[in-house]
């Protein structure tokens, strides 16, 4: 739903950090808890970036799973659904370790001589 | 664009085309002669520099902030205006109204709140899904900062996107109704973590529906521990008291 306006955040900073060069490729890494559908951010980034100054630099999306540690038990276990709970004893009291990213990593560009 | 895929080692992700990168292999100098440039920002940081500007413009005013969130249809608007009926008189309230286009909600309101300012997302917004802190900048040049104790920002109808964006608030809250069923802090777990608040619309409509209200609980607690959650019916004004009240608080204690 909201994958076009990050479709265009992305590339807003992305015009920024590239300052004019060619860009080939931007890597995002996105939590599972945020929700973001990959094929939609995909497409929204494809439809933005056509006839710009971005076009054909390849959104490449790293989906990060959301892994909670466990307090009690000291387990580590990964969540499908967003209950804040661990997987191995049950507990509710546990600390989100990954999952909640919403990053741009890095730009690749051509090197101006 | 391929599908979300599991790795042995426990990744799972999903490319934008058919070969592998080793983000280890990808540092400085390319093999296709392209740099490599650290970036590091967080998606929405244009977005939230906005917000960051927005929210020290309403501290300066010494105006507190609610943004106020739902689903389309689950009660935003009648609740503010049981609200605002309320508190006339006792607070001076500003409503920033975000809707997709038209005025109706907006027009609702004007005759309670001491300010009205509508931000019609499909005027040169792009038809946003939400009100993002650019939009909500818009809306409160349209309000007279200075002599208001609080402002609330009625969001877009919709329980993905506005979670997603700060535009400056001190505090989010969400309106769900029992006709919307339990499983919804499962489904959309970006909004139910989110917000501060979940008010429990429509509740007298519990009786004629099947909606299990413990389990309702139990999901948002799953999803979002430190929820608090208030149960009230705008339409039997049941509960709105103690919702003016925790408002009324919160603008006293300039939290």
């Amino acid at each position: 739903m909201h994958e076009l306006s990050l479709a265009q955040a992305i590339a807003d900073t992305t015009v920024r950090y590239a300052d004019g060069r060619p860009v080939a490729e931007v890597r995002v890494r996105i939590g599972h808890l945020r929700q973001v559908v990959p094929d939609a951010l995909q497409f929204a980034w494809e439809l933005l970036t056509a006839e710009s100054d971005l076009e054909g630099a390849v959104l490449i999306i790293e989906h990060i799973p959301a892994v909670v540690h466990c307090e009690v038990c000291d387990a580590r276990s990964s969540l499908d659904l967003p209950v804040l709970a661990c997987g191995a004893c049950g507990a509710t009291n546990v600390v989100l370790e990954t999952g909640d990213e919403f990053t741009i990593q890095t730009i690749d560009v051509a090197e101006v001589a | 664009m391929g599908r979300f895929h599991a790795h042995a080692d426990g990744t799972v992700h999903a490319h934008g085309h058919d070969h592998d990168h080793d983000v280890g292999d990808h540092r400085g100098y390319t093999e296709t002669g392209t740099v490599r440039v650290e970036v590091l920002e967080r998606l929405l940081s244009e977005n939230d520099r906005v917000a960051a500007a927005n929210r020290g413009r309403l501290a300066d005013a010494g105006v507190h902030t609610v943004n106020l969130m739902s689903s389309p249809g689950a009660g935003k608007t009648t609740l503010l205006r049981e609200t605002l009926a309320r508190l006339h008189g006792q607070l001076r309230i500003g409503v920033i109204e975000g809707d997709i286009a038209t005025s109706l909600d907006a027009d609702q309101l004007a005759d309670l709140a001491d300010a009205v300012s509508l931000v019609n997302t499909s005027a040169g917004f792009g038809g946003e899904c939400h009100l993002d802190a650019v939009m909500v900048r818009a809306g409160m040049q349209g309000l007279p900062l200075d002599d208001l104790d609080l402002v609330v920002i009625e969001n877009v109808g919709n329980l993905v996107c506005p979670a997603e964006f700060d535009v400056g608030e001190d505090v989010k809250v969400m309106v769900f109704a029992v006709t919307e069923g339990e499983e919804k802090p499962l489904k959309y777990p970006v909004m139910f973590r989110a917000v501060e608040r979940v008010l429990v619309n429509k509740t007298d409509l519990l009786p004629h529906l099947d909606f299990e209200l413990d389990r309702f609980l139990d999901n948002v607690r799953a999803v979002n521990p430190l929820a608090e959650v208030q149960l009230l019916s705008a339409r039997t004004g049941e509960g709105i008291d103690a919702w003016c009240d925790w408002l009324t608080a919160r603008v006293g204690s300039g939290a």
